[in-house]
């Protein structure tokens, strides 16, 4: 008999274990989804719904740049590169035009996007799943028992970090950063500084656009999953439910909000059993509402308060 | 001698509701001058025309070359720096972080040099820089909300009534500061006001505004003695 970490309080340890690195791998993935939102949001106050369609685009993207003979990491950055330049397309073309104040046809038009991108990925790399190329080295970093922390789980994480502390710098270091959460804070103010708003937006734009990328990347580089359009639909809805839980405005809130999610996911789905694996979803949205319910403004987020 | 500011025949309309009737006005260089009227004279929309946040007709010139068209980040690099109603500060930045963003415009290196100055007209933004401008008192904030505009070394600066909802002890200060700063930098300004009394003190001349219409002008002294102007907003 193979000797076993033990059972805690009637828990099997293992199990446990396991199911807790299991939500810091999926956790990291939503994470990386939700940072572009967070983005997004901090400027705008808009939620892009269009965010997962964008990233599932740049993966197909990267996979297509890998076909034709562009190693991986090379792929994923230039498929970053293009989805950035995307992004700033369509923040020219389809939200610029409008009033960012009034954000019904800001909404409609991001879920306008989302269909129409979703389509564009279908038509053009068909909905049969394909295997995505492995980005990180294979095999476990860690084994003990049954108990195996696999690299991927280690990079995944590990790049959401890197993420965020990039973008965390990029904000607070950079003139282009304090611009944009110069616009995010006043509008108006921003204008009457000299900041060029719209430009500054696009930046936030193509930033999000090119985390998101990443994020679908590495999702989709996950050795049990596999590429194909619709599988962010799922990752959208948890990665607006991380953004929201770690407060809407807060990068690293995303973090918090993706852990989160990933960790009733794998861990509450697993140890309360009249939760059907089925229900993890709803399971996640509920831990949202409790957690607005105490915290309206989310784990991290601003509260919007105002002296005068 | 030309105006720093030549308005005239200023309109302006929001919607179907015309706001502005054709004004004209002009500022010269290192003056100050106030623009009187009652709430819905027309007033803020008048500076945010000139800083271009609405849309007009009529001749805005800055310097003899008209900004009317330009984009309100093309104005603010001719120059003229606008601090609106209500502070317009950023509230979730930090008060260095706020002066950083009003010299947005800037690459010189002269910056810093700069940001200590506002730090000595204000003393009480140096102790609370690295605070959040939400966190500060409504005078602290219009203390910033002038700094920041200060930091773009505006030729010409817009104030929109800058002693809203503020006590009248730090009235008086902010408004004793105007004339140091007009004095130090030569730093001419605009400045729409209900306070009139106050803004005669330290304006050489002044607009009386009224449903879109400049219906009295003059020197400010001539102005605070006007029997008219005395019953309608010095509550004389």
């Amino acid at each position: 008999m193979t000797p076993s970490v033990g059972h805690i309080w009637g828990l099997d340890m293992d199990l446990f274990l396991q199911r807790v690195f299991d939500a810091i791998t999926n956790g990291s993935t939503y994470a990386l989804i939700a940072v572009a939102m967070v983005l997004i949001f901090k400027a705008t106050t808009l939620i892009n719904f269009a965010q997962g369609e964008q990233a599932i685009l740049g993966a197909f993207a990267v996979l297509q740049l890998w076909y034709w003979g562009i190693p991986m990491w090379g792929a994923v950055i230039l498929g970053m590169l293009f989805s950035a330049a995307l992004a700033a397309g369509l923040e020219r073309v389809f939200i610029r035009k409008f009033d960012p104040a009034d954000h019904l046809p800001l909404v409609i038009i991001t879920l306008g996007l989302f269909l129409v991108i979703n389509a564009i990925a279908a038509i053009v790399w068909r909905f049969d799943p394909q295997s995505f190329p492995e980005l990180f080295p294979s095999g476990n970093a860690f084994t003990y028992n049954n108990v195996r922390l696999s690299w991927y789980s280690i990079f995944a994480f590990g790049s959401c970090v890197l993420v965020l502390v990039i973008f965390q710098t990029l904000l607070t270091r950079t003139k282009t950063g304090l611009a944009f959460r110069a616009v995010s804070s006043n509008l108006e103010s921003s204008r009457l500084s000299g900041i060029k708003v719209g430009p500054t937006l696009q930046f936030g734009w193509a930033l999000a656009a090119a985390a998101g990328t990443l994020g679908a990347s590495i999702y989709a580089a996950n050795p049990v999953l596999q590429i194909e359009p619709s599988m962010m639909l799922r990752a959208l809805i948890f990665s607006v439910t991380a953004a929201a839980l770690g407060g809407l405005d807060s990068l690293w809130g995303a973090l918090i909000g993706g852990l989160t999610i990933g960790f009733v996911q794998s861990v509450v789905v697993q140890y309360i059993p009249f939760i059907p694996n089925e229900m993890s979803l709803s399971a996640a949205v509920v831990v949202l509402l409790i957690v607005l319910t105490l915290r309206p403004s989310g784990v991290l987020g601003t509260k919007a308060v105002e002296r005068v | 001698m030309a105006p720093l500011l030549l308005v005239e025949n200023l309109k302006a309309r929001y919607g179907p509701v015309q706001v502005l009737h054709g004004i004209d006005l002009n500022v010269f260089d290192k003056e100050i001058v106030v623009v009187l009227g009652a709430n819905g004279a027309g007033k803020t929309t008048t500076l945010r025309a000139i800083s271009g946040m609405v849309e007009t007709d009529g001749r805005i010139e800055i310097d003899g070359e008209s900004i009317k068209k330009s984009d309100p980040s093309e104005i603010v690099r001719r120059g003229v720096a606008h601090v609106p109603q209500g502070r317009g500060t950023f509230p979730e930045l930090t008060v260095e972080e706020n002066l950083k963003v009003g010299a947005f415009i800037r690459a010189d290196k002269d910056i810093n040099v700069d940001m200590e100055a506002c730090y000595q007209n204000y003393p009480v933004l140096y102790e609370r820089r690295t605070q959040t401008a939400g966190s500060l008192s409504g005078g602290e904030q219009q203390m910033l909300a002038v700094s920041r505009a200060l930091m773009s070394r505006p030729q010409l600066l817009l104030m929109d009534e800058p002693s809203l909802g503020l006590a009248p002890q730090i009235v008086e200060d902010l408004f004793t500061r105007f004339i140091t700063i007009n004095k130090e930098h030569g730093t001419t300004m605009l400045i729409v006001e209900q306070n009139a009394q106050l803004a005669l003190d330290i304006a050489s001349r002044a607009y009386v505004l009224e449903s879109g219409e400049i219906t009295i002008e003059g020197k400010a002294s001539e102005l605070a003695d006007d029997d008219a102007i005395r019953r309608a907003y010095l509550g004389a």
